[in-house]
């Protein structure tokens, strides 16, 4: 029987907030591919930042499920529409979270800093005029600002300072944000990546990534600048097969 | 919005130093049942600050945790267990308010879900996503 997912007649929905769209589902696709390495991830600590519908941390927690019993989850949007209708997608699948209606993970960071294991974020990514991100209603789930990096530059600090150690990101972007110069930034913060899940539609092209804390990226970036030369190939080659992979993909569109 | 929530929720307002625990103004409290997990609630043990659950619990009318935080043998008792589970997972905040204990800044829960959207002048600069967030 294939794993439980949330199910589109049980996703409620309110004028305000976004439903569960091509990007949605690639997320929870990335999910479903990775889920014997979630299982045995055995997260503690769940979040999703943005979770909009609720489709995608409903399926996640089913995902888990009863394998995963003991893990918490967390969930957050900015639109307190949307807040409201993860309540009911959660309640109409018999799963929870503690919600929170706030800016990114605010109120949150302090007692949960490094404690999640596992991040689900599909942040508004669509490049837009700068003026038209964080809009109170729908725009506010797909108006990313120049390049769609606005809110994605401002997730990724807050991603990184609520990861624990064993921590995994899995984040969504569309070939416009430059996946490729976010791996590497996030390299320099000692995250390895890769891509889940690569899907392309007539309108755009979506990776999901997963980032984890690399402890060989994080010595050999030590190593480099204190002028070391001998540091292991491995990183820079693990590197440079990410940027291959993603110019190739990217040069395809 | 359960107390394991509140537990987890600090004050976000700029320049404000000790913002936890946040104290609960209760106007609606709901008991919702959920199957009883020792394994989780041990585990929580240890992520949650005591006092500041003893204290929101009494607000929330369930006065039967111990005041001081108890030794970890406690969990052996299934009796602890069972308030403790209680407490954390089945009390919740329906309706009601966070107060910041440092500026009385009401955060207001509505429908279970606690708001803590700040006002443009309220916020880090680095935790400002952007000036209209501030106008929910």
């Amino acid at each position: 029987m294939p794993p439980r997912i949330a199910q589109i007649r049980l996703v409620s929905s309110h004028p305000q907030v976004y439903p569960p769209c091509d990007d949605s589902f690639a997320l929870v696709d990335a999910l479903l591919a990775d889920r014997t390495k979630l299982l045995d991830h055995h997260p503690s600590i769940c979040m999703e930042i943005g979770s909009g519908s609720g489709y995608v941390i409903t399926s996640l927690a089913l995902i888990l499920g009863s394998e995963s019993k003991n893990a918490l989850y967390f969930a957050t949007d900015m639109n307190p529409h949307a807040t409201t209708v993860t309540r009911e997608t959660l309640e109409a699948h018999g799963v929870h979270a503690e919600l929170l209606t706030t800016n990114i993970a605010s109120g949150l960071e302090k007692r949960l800093s490094g404690m999640v294991d596992l991040m689900v974020i599909n942040p508004p990514y669509v490049p837009t005029p700068e003026d038209e991100v964080g809009g109170s209603g729908l725009s506010s789930a797909w108006a990313g600002g120049e390049n769609g990096r606005t809110v994605i530059d401002k997730i990724l600090p807050v991603a990184d300072s609520l990861l624990s150690e064993k921590g995994w990101l899995y984040m969504l972007f569309l070939a416009e944000n430059d996946p490729l110069q976010i791996c590497l930034q996030m390299k320099d913060k000692g995250y390895g990546s890769k891509i889940i899940v690569q899907r392309s539609t007539e309108e755009e092209t979506l990776h999901v990534i997963k980032f984890w804390r690399d402890l060989d990226i994080q010595i050999e970036g030590n190593e480099a600048v204190s002028g070391g030369k001998t540091a292991p190939q491995r990183g820079f080659d693990f590197l440079r097969s990410q940027i291959s992979r993603l110019s190739f993909r990217e040069t395809r569109q | 919005m359960r107390l394991l929530t509140h537990n987890m929720l600090s004050s976000n307002i700029k320049g404000v130093i000790n913002g936890f625990p946040l104290r609960i103004e209760a106007e609606k409290v709901v008991i919702k049942e959920v199957d009883f997990n020792p394994d989780f609630i041990k585990n929580m043990f240890s992520k949650i600050d005591w006092k500041a659950l003893a204290d929101a619990s009494k607000i929330m009318g369930y006065a039967e945790l111990p005041e001081e935080v108890p030794d970890h043998s406690v969990l052996d008792s299934d009796e602890f267990l069972q308030k403790f589970h209680h407490a954390l997972l089945q009390l919740h905040l329906e309706e009601g308010a966070l107060v910041c204990p440092e500026t009385g800044r009401r955060f207001p829960v509505n429908k279970g879900i606690p708001n803590m959207l700040l006002h443009e002048d309220e916020m880090n600069l680095d935790a400002t996503c952007t000036s209209s967030a501030s106008n929910p």
